[in-house]
């Protein structure tokens, strides 16, 4: 079907729910008024991403009174947002859910928690143990969070699982500058989502956060990205902004048509290949 | 230069950007600078007018009765071209003041005192103006210790710290900092006829690129030869970085609790901001 996604780029404060979730509850009333039938949020937009030893403090589980204030909105348009999601057993998520007619539809907990250069997740959080795609009424979507999207069995795990639609929550840290027009993170996540959307024939929708965390810029650019690999809309460069993109059906059904590489993939070849690699003890 | 060299639209976006929000939420909305009449203050005092709007920018020129009178008149010229506010505070009287105990002092220790000079004297400022201190530091120098803890090192916040002294002249350029500013030998200034690179032993030129290779893109020794480095300049440059890291740190911590700042109670500094 078609619809409207809006992208909210927001610039979370850090460590401070109450004032995130005010900045989300306002971003989800523009999106109704905007007649957006699914509004998308950064990684963490409820947290702020340079954590820290604030994890366990401003974690939430799944039944906490704020996810229940963002179910009850949800019966008035789909949210797809970032938190940190405390579990009963005291673990914590880098977590994303999707919230519509006022239930939780999916949960994706982060797996590939970043450790190196600038990123220490491992440290703080809990890793997630599976890439499932779920049925919503925009069609079979699946959900990823920022550094999982760059593990290219994570997307392809998630369309082989018959998703035509990637949402992706990202936090990402502005960082090479060179003499090009952008930044060294954001031309790579250019290339990826394009790259993705083209090799899987699904849509990838792609949304990033700006505001600086102890120096660290966040560069914004949130993108919808047709199946053909094309960003039909995109929000600015390196700060706040709210874009409604329209997703028509019918991109998804051309590209489809004009370059079925999705029908076209042998699964049990994948399987048998990986299994001898597995049984081979390594990915030499 | 090439490999140093930066979309300098882009870069002036970030920093101003910086200076802005990581000020703003703070909840204030000033900022102070030390004024050499050198580039590396001048680029800031630019950035920061961007950024804060010049009437909320404090910048202190402190001389000592030794440093060139044509510094003075440079950072006028630079506080005139951004619009910002100028005073001057001279530091000799409380220089002199206390090396009459210590006469036989030699250019490190007056120096270093001198640096320390200006640096309560902006903190003073800071309180006074209500306005976080600026650094002026860049990577060149941070990488090579060639500063004074606790003096030009010190400050709430800085926007060129990861930027080559190469760098710090194109961004300058964009920004309109004053030509003659741009063009002259970079000096501490802190005994007559002082350069940095007569001091260094090598042009800021070459040490970025080799700083930019080893530090940034992490080339091994043999590498940097392969690139044409000579072997004892990479030895000089590794060791300066080394010997100067305590520098670039907090002072540590005997450990004797679970927790100790900084080691296990890790909190980024805008914490609730």
């Amino acid at each position: 079907m078609d619809f409207n996604i809006a992208l909210a780029q927001i610039k979370p404060k850090l460590g401070c729910l109450r004032d995130n979730l005010a900045l989300v509850e306002a971003a989800i009333e523009r999106g109704i008024r905007e007649k957006a039938d699914l509004i998308l949020f950064p990684e963490l937009a409820l947290t702020g991403y340079f954590l820290k030893d604030l994890v366990p403090d401003i974690a939430l589980r799944l039944d906490s009174p704020e996810i229940a204030r963002l179910k009850k909105l949800s019966s008035r348009i789909a949210i797809a947002v970032g938190f940190v999601e405390a579990t009963s057993d005291y673990r914590f998520f880098n977590s994303a859910i999707f919230l519509d007619g006022g239930e939780i539809r999916h949960l994706h907990r982060k797996v590939y928690l970043p450790t190196y250069g600038l990123f220490d997740e491992q440290r703080y959080l809990a890793r997630g143990e599976r890439f499932r795609a779920f049925d919503s009424r925009f069609g079979r979507m699946g959900m990823l969070i920022c550094e999982d999207f760059w593990h290219l069995s994570a997307p392809y795990i998630l369309a082989m699982d018959g998703a035509t639609t990637l949402l992706c929550l990202s936090s990402s840290p502005g960082r090479g500058l060179s003499e090009s027009e952008s930044l060294g993170s954001s031309i790579a996540w250019q290339r990826l989502t394009a790259t993705t959307a083209t090799f899987l024939n699904a849509r990838v929708i792609y949304c990033n956060r700006v505001g600086f965390e102890d120096g660290i810029n966040f560069w914004g650019g949130s993108e919808a990205v047709s199946p053909s690999g094309v960003a039909t809309a995109r929000a600015k460069l390196l700060e706040e902004d709210f874009v409604v993109a329209a997703i028509q059906e019918g991109e998804l059904r051309r590209e489809r048509i004009f370059s079925p590489l999705m029908r076209d993939e042998n699964l049990p070849l994948t399987l048998r290949e990986l299994q001898r690699i597995d049984a081979e003890g390594g990915q030499r | 230069m090439s490999r140093l060299s930066v979309n300098t639209r882009l870069l002036r976006r970030i920093v101003v950007d910086f200076v802005r929000e990581e000020i703003l939420k703070t909840g204030l909305k000033r900022g102070v600078l030390g004024l050499s009449g050198g580039i590396d203050s001048a680029l800031v005092a630019f950035i920061a007018a961007e950024a804060l709007g010049p009437e909320n920018v404090h910048a202190v020129c402190m001389p000592y009765k030794s440093s060139n009178p044509e510094s003075e008149a440079h950072a006028r010229i630079v506080a005139q071209a951004c619009g910002i506010n100028f005073t001057v505070v001279p530091i000799t009287p409380m220089v002199d003041a206390y090396f009459e105990s210590f006469p036989d002092a030699d250019n490190m220790r007056r120096g270093n005192k001198m640096a320390r000079e200006r640096m309560t004297i902006l903190f003073d400022h800071s309180a006074l103006h209500g306005a976080l201190v600026l650094g002026t530091s860049n990577k060149t120098e941070l990488l090579l210790g060639y500063g004074t803890l606790y003096g030009d090192m010190a400050s709430a916040l800085n926007p060129i710290g990861d930027l080559y002294k190469s760098q710090v002249w194109q961004l300058s350029e964009e920004m309109g900092v004053p030509r003659e500013v741009i063009e002259k030998k970079p000096s501490a200034d802190l005994w007559a006829g002082q350069t940095d690179e007569q001091e260094l032993g090598f042009t800021y030129r070459e040490v970025d690129e080799l700083m930019y290779c080893m530090v940034d893109l992490r080339m091994t020794t043999e590498e940097l030869i392969k690139e044409g480095f000579a072997d004892d300049f990479i030895a000089n440059v590794q060791g300066k970085i080394k010997n100067s890291h305590f520098k670039r740190r907090l002072p540590i911590i005997a450990k004797v609790s679970n927790r100790t700042i900084d080691r296990d109670f890790r909190y980024s500094r805008d914490w609730g901001k």
